[in-house]
């Protein structure tokens, strides 16, 4: 069962600067969103209040109804997937413990085939497992980044600027490929980006963010025919104006 | 070279000493360095002051770092009671652990701040507990670095422990330091080959280990580590006393110079003679000397009456010899409750001596006609004599002032005197070498030097063992000053006949008819 979401008032403030600007905001089950803004609009402040990273000033983020900070931080990350641009793999583990660590941190062995299953899933070969992060390209280690964060079973996957750092070709394959799994294992899905492109594309629901607070929330048609304001309209403009210089090309 | 090996051969228990040292130094290093990189990965503030203090203390010359510990410790026992050694095994091993902290402390630091920090993210995402981060990733990432910082440690220690034999621990400096007072050049060597082999042992050793973390080789790490521990297991091994220390056990503390070295080796062979057994805690400092005696680390010393004058009693005039000497006797009994069992016979006065051709071709006979010279002479010393009231009693008495003042090893003295870097040199009425170098002692028509007469000294707590005394009494008041300026002579000497000074006790005690 896909997680729910719940922001009531969510604030951070750095000094006397407000990276989040009182956020309230529900997130139905089985929903991929995207966060998208400028950098520094507080996109991946807000993502990281989710599992915890960041700790609000003020307010509160339910998971499932259940305010996060009543929980263990570590256990509740848990059963949450993390991706984000810096991959992250511990360079010391082969790729199948790099997978395996989540469960293996509360006991749990993944089997052999376990690891290769969720190396499939990725579009990896499972005899990748005994390599070491460091003999993949960044696309790989992306996917098996991916492939960690979907080991534990989760129902929610957070993930920030998740294929920011990958060529365009790897990118678009991973994108569509993450989609797909959001369906497939019912997952409820959080991207932070900075492509607004990749948000329309992949989410179902887009999340502009400037200054702090939330300037539209949008389906990623209302956006393409020209909804959800000005800030919003300018993100959208960039890929707009790409793709009819392509259709003058092709003409 | 086949004495080189047989001095290398006699080496097992100071190398044993040397080893137990410096392990358990590296290890209190380990020990305490460790946490405090952890801590100060999570705290800017405790990183800085971390890394100064270490910083800080690597500055400070390992030799006066180990003599720093006999104060503290003394002043610690106001807090630990009178138990705690000031001497020995535990203030060497303070000073080396403080010595072996900022290598490892700065390589752990660094390995921690240099740690991908999206590695670090990773591991805070996926899930991973305060511990969990540390033992599955920061440790293992961390862990080349970190040994490669045990490794300067360890070969930095293994130098350095040398030094503690001046404050009475057993180590590879015992032969280098005894050898350099009885100019025993292969006994310094082999001295130098035991530890500097042992530093390049232990360097390759936990170089095998560090490349077993960078590589993630189990088996190279662990062969590594398997050799350092049974190595470190074998020298706690030879030294396991099943016996246990108990009454019997005696231990004689000898400055830094051959007369020392001998009149511990009679006393020792004495002693044993009598049941007793015995330890040898050589090449000490003159002051440390005196308080071990006092706190009961050493149970036997050899002092001087003008010695304890100055520097215990704080007196600076000349009562004469006698009365010098029952002031002694009466103030140790009153102050620290030692026993000045009774005076050897001979005295070891500081005395100005000059090269006969130098002093006839001046026309110097007497401190006056010094004095009206000093100003275009220099004037050699022992490490501490220009800090000692001697000196300056001469010095206001005669109103002596030199050209240049320079500081010798007692040894080298007379070398310089020799060789004409010195005109003149503070040296001691028993030396052999003022007879064997003709060399020509000043008058002192003012009697601004105190007597030195050499005291038996023991150990309050032995002050009333009468079997112990008695084993002792017949050295006393039996040596006078040409058998013991002959015996030192047979030490220092560096031609044909030279002994050692176990071989010139022997010598010496057939003489004053000890059988």
């Amino acid at each position: 069962m896909a997680a729910s979401l719940a922001f009531e008032g969510v604030t951070k403030r750095y000094d006397s600067t407000h990276a989040l600007a009182g956020i309230d905001l529900t997130i139905e089950p089985g929903s991929f969103v995207a966060l998208v803004g400028a950098s520094g609009s507080g996109k991946s402040t807000l993502l990281k209040t989710i599992n915890r990273l960041v700790e609000p000033t003020q307010g509160r983020v339910l998971l499932d109804g259940e305010d996060v900070v009543t929980r263990d931080a570590s256990e509740m990350r848990r059963r949450m997937g993390y991706v984000f641009q810096r991959i992250g793999l511990f360079p010391h583990m082969s790729v199948g413990e790099n997978i395996a660590i989540g469960p293996r941190l509360v006991g749990e062995r993944l089997t052999a085939d376990r690891i290769g299953e969720l190396l499939e899933l990725v579009d990896l070969d499972p005899a990748m497992a005994g390599r070491l992060p460091d003999a993949l390209s960044g696309g790989q280690q992306q996917r098996v980044g991916v492939a960690r964060a979907l080991a534990g079973d989760p129902t929610l996957l957070l993930m920030d600027e998740p294929f920011g750092a990958l060529d365009p070709v790897t990118r678009d394959a991973l994108g569509t490929r993450v989609r797909d799994l959001h369906e497939k294992l019912d997952l409820t899905t959080i991207m932070v980006t900075h492509d607004m492109a990749e948000a329309l594309i992949l989410a179902d629901r887009v999340l502009v963010m400037d200054g702090g607070r939330i300037v539209a929330d949008e389906t990623p048609n209302a956006l393409a025919s020209g909804g959800g304001g000005d800030v919003a309209q300018a993100l959208v403009a960039v890929p707009r104006h790409q793709a009819q210089r392509l259709k003058e090309l092709e003409a | 070279m086949s004495g080189v090996w047989t001095a290398l051969m006699g080496l097992g228990d100071a190398l044993a000493q040397h080893v137990i040292l410096a392990a358990c130094a590296i290890g209190l290093g380990i020990a305490v360095a460790l946490p405090l990189a952890v801590w100060a990965s999570r705290s800017q503030a405790v990183a800085r002051g971390a890394l100064g203090f270490a910083s800080l203390v690597q500055t400070i010359p390992a030799l006066a770092l180990l003599a720093l510990f006999f104060p503290i410790l003394l002043s610690l026992r106001a807090v630990f009671g009178e138990g705690l050694p000031t001497l020995g095994f535990l203030p060497a091993l303070l000073a080396l652990s403080l010595y072996a902290l900022l290598p490892i402390l700065r390589n752990a630091v660094t390995a921690q701040t240099n740690l991908d920090p999206g590695v670090l993210e990773a591991a805070d995402g996926v899930g991973m507990s305060f511990w969990q981060r540390l033992r599955l990733v920061e440790a293992p990432l961390a862990a080349p670095y970190i040994m490669a910082g045990i490794r300067t440690a360890a070969v930095w220690t293994i130098g350095a422990a040398t030094l503690s034999t001046t404050i009475g621990q057993p180590s590879l400096g015992d032969p280098i330091f005894a050898g350099l007072q009885t100019q025993n050049w292969t006994l310094v060597l082999a001295g130098c080959i035991g530890s500097a082999g042992l530093a390049i042992i232990a360097d390759a050793l936990l170089g095998t280990i560090e490349a077993g973390f960078r590589r993630r080789d189990r088996r190279l790490w662990l062969g590594g580590g398997i050799a350092v521990a049974l190595g470190v297991a074998a020298a706690f091994a030879s030294q396991a006393d099943f016996s246990g220390e108990d009454d019997n056990t005696v231990v004689i503390g000898a400055k830094q110079f051959s007369e020392q070295y001998i009149l511990a080796q009679l006393i020792g062979d004495q002693l044993e003679k009598a049941g007793y057994r015995v330890e040898y805690r050589d090449g000490l400092g003159s002051a440390v000397v005196h308080r071990a005696l006092s706190s009961g680390n050493l149970d036997i010393s050899v002092d001087y009456t003008g010695t304890i004058w100055t520097n215990e009693l704080k007196r600076n005039d000349n009562p004469g010899r006698e009365a010098m000497y029952e002031r002694i006797v009466e103030w140790e009994r009153e102050n620290t409750g030692t026993l000045v069992l009774g005076r050897l016979g001979f005295e070891n006065a500081y005395a100005f001596a000059m090269r006969r051709d130098r002093a006839q071709q001046l026309g110097v006979r007497t401190l006056e006609d010094l004095a009206a010279v000093a100003p275009q002479m220099s004037v050699g010393g022992d490490p501490e004599f220009f800090e000692r009231p001697e000196w300056i009693a001469v010095r206001d008495a005669y109103g002596m002032r030199f050209g240049a003042t320079r500081n010798f090893s007692p040894t080298f003295m007379y070398n310089a005197l020799d060789s004409g870097e010195a005109d003149v040199i503070s040296a001691y009425t028993s030396d052999g070498r003022i007879a064997a170098d003709d060399l020509v002692v000043l008058e002192d028509p003012r009697e601004a030097l105190p007597s030195y007469d050499a005291l038996l000294m023991v150990t309050p707590s032995r002050a009333d063992d009468a079997r112990f005394l008695a084993a002792l009494r017949p050295i006393i008041g039996k040596i006078d000053v040409r058998q013991m300026r002959e015996a030192n002579y047979s030490v220092d000497r560096t031609d044909g006949d030279k002994k050692t000074p176990a071989k010139a006790a022997r010598d010496l005690a057939k003489d004053i008819g000890l059988e």
